[in-house]
């Protein structure tokens, strides 16, 4: 669309071009560039030192890896797998809530809701890892003996259960009640921007409720919904101290959820060998960083996909 | 909402008033009977009341649908069940957070005195201290971060969704995107890395380089959620004012981004809550003291996760007043944020634009 | 969002606005917090050197073991030369070696002495090489938590088969033959072992590696080397997973035990409890590792000991320096820290808040004279 005013330009015409203009979309442009070459940097800074980590020795890695790749592998499972849990737990609840806040809570109660779910959010991962730890993993073990002993028969419940509770599961728990804030947010935020005229519009049709979301308020937030759902991946495969302090890792690929051999992730393995590490494991690390880099890189580009091949243009 | 009166009574019978609230009790009084029941069969150690309530209202939730489905038809089913169902996923959502309030209030409140509020840890042991010069970090490293990263990735997000078009819009989304994936650490070893070169100092240590490593993480989450908001803003309003010939950076910053501004604040409070609890880059770049520090560039300085997080992992031989003061930060550390989203909302509240309803 | 249609309360924004104001400037009035507005008198504390001329600032980095033992020499090294401001971060020994290595620290704390290659390779503050001086020795305690069972008694094979899974219930033959007159549970066995690299698992598995090595394949090293129990990050994170379930044991610093029943550990013929003793007394009858300069106590434990009054499962942790500091400021200050580091009073102070063990007159007068002499 042209911004110039009162004479009526012919389409093709160029816009007027004022400086103010030039200089708001070239500062706005700048911060944009700002963000690539930050990013350049810390993929030039990651690539750097990762390179001496693919020629590592057997000496220089964990007992019982001889590559890298044979490292990496179980921990990128064990990433995509604690976080593809919790996003099972938090979406739906967090949709749930979202419309909880935004079409069924009575307007006077819904902000006063909404704030209290965004007080989750509030929470820092030091504290979800002291709760994960001293309150939710004794609570739920017995949950877990109890699903071991009568439900075992389902894969994912089998092996030998764990006596303290600090399972995948528990922390796929806290990871879910991390991201459910985050989602939450932004779906709220969405939905209520959804066109008063298409939601009436949708009624005066006769809808129940449901049916108006669903003709409505979901195509309309469908693309904010998949960005939100992506934002909490996102923290959901970065998180570092809750999952380091909960879990109870293994670099193993394994599909139990309640044994004591974890498949742990990758910002966390990092967090925890680290400390006491030095030269090439450092090296070692930062290399599994940057799969981890790779790792979010294609789950997003996924859901762009996604995204672009379903969602029906909405503005842009 | 007006809703209740569309669509019911016409042909269908409809449910009495409270019918719903009634299945509820019901549901769970049969819970609790099918676990008294579990209980004296030796199936369960204790009686198992979050048991009873959860799988309770699951039951509620289906027996909602199946009477209303006999009743009314089911397309009010199916809206009875979808009713029921958000509800659930709303009340399950407040039980880690009840009792995560109520964890880190019992416990924090040991140490939540004055002391803690003036005083540092320099030259303590054991008891006594407390988290002053914590308190000051979070403040300035957060707020450091906060002012590199809100122009940036406000701006980043207004270029995207009012200028952006071709390849460059588009390495930006993606990029931004993957830049959700840094993880902490490298966030802090980058950050570490390229003050210490900048400035040739290899023992490298300050609040400021804890404020760019938070950056990094915090940017790519304004710039998605001011993204989403910026979209949101219907373009018959941008219409309107180039039409009344304000110039487009004008309506951007007047139409726009006013009209988006609740969004992008809880956008950006986001953000911060994100970044204000990080521990890890924090320890490599921004170092770790016991004493006062209240130059974000030079010298070490430790921020109220750091602090909780050394006193829970290195307690002295007795632990009790170290673990005070690690859950009397965490505490301190809650209400800083929720101080924070007040007062951002208290903001979006006065420059946002006066609408109607909503 | 949702905002009323007649516009904020302005009373109540100013309200908000007030309250902030006034927060910031409490915060910032403070201008310093109360435990350090009065700078120690000088001289009030008599535990370090004499000199009490000293001023400058070091910044050390490294074990995290250390932790609470710097903590207290700091706080009396700055008591005694209010002019010094020491800076101790617990990042890790491997960030903390790395870091002296590179010239970001003064000083670091390490669990491990420096390896043959590092001692070898450059240190940016120093001339010439890097020296370890033992300045911290706590025995590693086996920490249990089964129902019904207060006392247990182990030796390394048994304890390599619990911690590699070979034996998976407590009423096992092999435990019991071990605990006669003990009523041991058929409660699976549930090993907590560290899932951070630490100084605390190279010292066990380097014990097992050495008493058992037909169980215990694997050589000392940070990591935990099989897969096998349950993994918890730090001693904290060990502690509360043992207290957490029933039948659990894990490896711990001695100090952080609190209630928790510890198991006494076969030496020789007869069963050792970890103390304090003990712990100072294998790390007296170390060894020395070879090939380095005379000033660079690099000390292994003799895991195989039979004599009764060691403890084999000993963490030394060393306090990592230059024999000759590039800049003599610095080189002056590190001496006199370091002094009163290993110092008898020193080693008391420590003992005291980290529950560490002091080291012997002995071990004490030969790293004295050598702390001393850094320049």
């Amino acid at each position: 669309m042209t911004s110039s005013p009162a004479v009526a330009p012919p389409v093709s015409a160029k816009p007027v071009r004022r400086p103010g203009d030039l200089i708001f979309s070239g500062t706005a442009l700048a911060a944009g560039l700002l963000i690539l070459v930050a990013l350049a940097a810390v993929a030039v800074f990651l690539v750097g030192e990762s390179i001496p980590a693919l020629g590592v020795k057997k000496a220089d890695l964990p007992v019982g890896f001889s590559t890298f790749l044979e490292y990496a592998g179980p921990l990128v499972f064990g990433t995509v797998w604690a976080a593809l849990l919790a996003l099972v737990i938090a979406v739906p609840l967090s949709l749930g809530i979202a419309l909880f806040i935004s079409h069924y809570a009575p307007r006077r109660v819904a902000r006063g809701l909404g704030y209290v779910i965004d007080l989750l959010a509030a929470v820092p991962s030091v504290v979800y890892g002291l709760w994960g730890i001293t309150v939710l993993a004794p609570f739920v073990q017995p949950f877990y003996t109890f699903l071991n002993t009568y439900l075992g028969w389902v894969p994912f419940f089998s092996g030998s259960v764990s006596a303290t509770g600090r399972t995948v599961l528990t922390v796929a728990v806290v990871l879910a009640v991390m991201v459910l804030p985050i989602i939450t947010a932004l779906c709220r935020e969405v939905f209520l921007q959804t066109p008063r005229l298409q939601e009436e519009a949708a009624y005066a049709l006769g809808a129940t409720r449901w049916e108006m979301i669903r003709i409505s308020v979901l195509p309309f937030g469908r693309a904010g919904i998949v960005s939100a759902v992506m934002l909490g991946l996102g923290r959901a495969l970065g998180e570092t101290l809750a999952v380091a302090m909960v879990l109870s890792p293994a670099v193993v690929v394994s599909f139990f959820v309640l044994t004591t051999q974890n498949p742990t992730t990758i910002a966390a393995n990092i967090a925890l060998q680290f400390p006491d590490s030095y030269g090439i494991s450092v090296n070692v690390l930062i290399a599994t960083g940057l799969v981890l880099f790779v790792i979010t890189f294609v789950v997003n580009a996924l859901a762009r996909g996604i995204v672009s091949r379903t969602s029906v243009g909405r503005n842009n | 909402m007006a809703t209740a009166a569309v669509g019911s009574g016409l042909r269908r019978s409809s449910l009495p008033k409270y019918s719903s609230l009634g299945l509820l009790a019901v549901s769970w009084v049969v819970m609790a009977g099918l676990f008294l029941i579990f209980l004296l069969a030796g199936m369960t150690a204790a009686y198992n009341l979050v048991g009873v309530v959860f799988f309770g209202t699951v039951l509620w939730a289906a027996a909602v649908w199946l009477i209303s489905f006999l009743v009314e038809g089911s397309r009010k089913a199916k809206d009875r069940l979808v009713t029921a169902l958000v509800t659930t996923a709303f009340v399950i959502a407040l039980l880690p957070l009840v009792s995560l309030v109520e964890t880190v209030l019992v416990r924090g409140v040991a140490r939540f005195d004055v002391a803690f509020f003036s005083e540092s840890m320099r030259n303590i042991v054991g008891a006594g201290g407390g988290g002053l010069h914590a308190i000051v970090g979070t403040l300035e490293i957060t707020l450091g971060a906060a002012v590199i990263s809100v122009p940036v990735g406000l701006l980043a997000a207004v270029y995207l969704v009012e200028y952006g078009r071709g390849a460059v819009a588009r390495a930006i989304t993606f990029l931004v995107d993957v830049m959700t994936g840094i993880p902490s650490i490298v966030a802090g070893l980058f950050a570490f890395a390229l003050l210490s070169l900048v400035t040739g100092n290899p023992g490298y240590r300050s609040g400021f380089g804890g404020s760019v490593a938070l950056s990094l993480l915090m940017i790519p989450i304004v710039v998605r959620s001011s993204e989403e908001m910026l979209k949101l803003v219907p373009n018959e309003l941008r219409e309107a004012a180039f039409a009344l010939g304000v110039p487009r950076w004008l309506t951007i910053v007047k139409v726009v981004l006013p009209t988006a501004l609740a969004g992008i604040v809880t956008g950006i409070t986001l953000a911060i809550a994100r970044v204000i609890g990080e521990t890890a880059p924090l320890l490599l770049v921004a170092g770790y003291t016991t004493s006062m520090n209240y130059n974000l560039f030079s010298g070490p300085m430790v921020t109220l996760p750091v602090f909780s997080y050394t006193q829970y992992a290195q307690p002295g031989v007795d632990p009790v007043p170290s673990i005070d003061r690690a859950w009397t930060s965490a505490l301190v550390l809650i209400l800083i944020v929720l101080l924070l989203n007040l007062a951002a909302r208290i903001i979006a509240r006065f420059f946002a634009p006066k609408m109607a309803s909503r | 969002m949702h905002t009323p249609s007649k516009g904020i309360p302005l009373k109540h924004l100013r309200a908000s606005l007030a309250i902030g104001t006034a927060l910031t400037a409490m915060i910032a009035l403070s201008s310093c917090a109360s435990n350090e507005s009065t700078p120690a008198a000088s001289g009030s504390g008599s535990a370090a050197s004499s000199t009490g001329t000293l001023s400058g600032q070091l910044n050390g980095q490294g074990s995290s073991a250390q932790g609470n033992a710097q903590t207290q020499w700091i706080k009396d090294f700055q008591t005694a030369n209010s002019g010094v401001t020491i800076n101790y971060n617990p990042v890790g020994s491997g960030a903390g070696r790395t870091a002296f290595e590179s010239g970001g620290a003064q000083y670091a704390g390490s669990d491990t002495y420096l390896s043959d290659a590092e001692v070898k390779g450059t240190f940016a503050l120093c001339n010439g090489q890097g020296i370890d001086l033992p300045d911290y020795i706590s025995p590693i305690a086996l920490a249990f938590n089964v129902k019904g069972v207060t006392a247990l008694k182990l030796d390394a094979t048994t304890i390599a088969k619990i911690f590699s899974g070979k034996i998976t219930t407590w009423n096992d033959p092999a435990i019991k033959a071990l605990n006669s007159g003990v009523s041991l549970p058929s409660t699976k066995i549930d090993p907590v072992h560290r899932s951070d690299k630490s100084g605390t698992t190279h010292n066990l598995t380097d014990y097992l590696n050495k008493t058992a090595p037909s169980v215990w394949t694997a050589a000392g090293a940070d990591a935990f080397p099989f897969k096998t129990g349950e993994g918890a990050q730090g001693t904290s994170g060990v502690v509360a997973a043992i207290k957490g379930g029933n039948g659990t044991i894990g490896y711990i610093d001695n100090s952080q035990v609190g209630s928790l029943p510890v198991a006494q550990i076969k030496v020789g013929s007869t069963y050792v409890t970890p103390s304090a003793d003990g712990a100072a007394a294998a790390a007296e009858a170390g060894t020395v590792a070879s090939g380095r300069d005379a000033s660079d106590f690099a000390i292994d434990v003799n895991r195989t000991t039979t004599d009764s009054k060691q403890y084999p499962i000993t963490l030394i942790s060393n306090l990592i320096v230059c024999k000759q500091y590039k800049d003599p400021a610095i080189g002056k200050v590190v001496s006199a820290y370091a002094t009163y580091v290993t110092s008898t009073e020193g080693q008391a102070a420590a003992a005291k808040v980290a529950g560490s063990a002091p080291m012997s007159a002995a071990l004490i007068a030969k790293v004295q004279a050598v702390a001393k002499a850094i320049k």
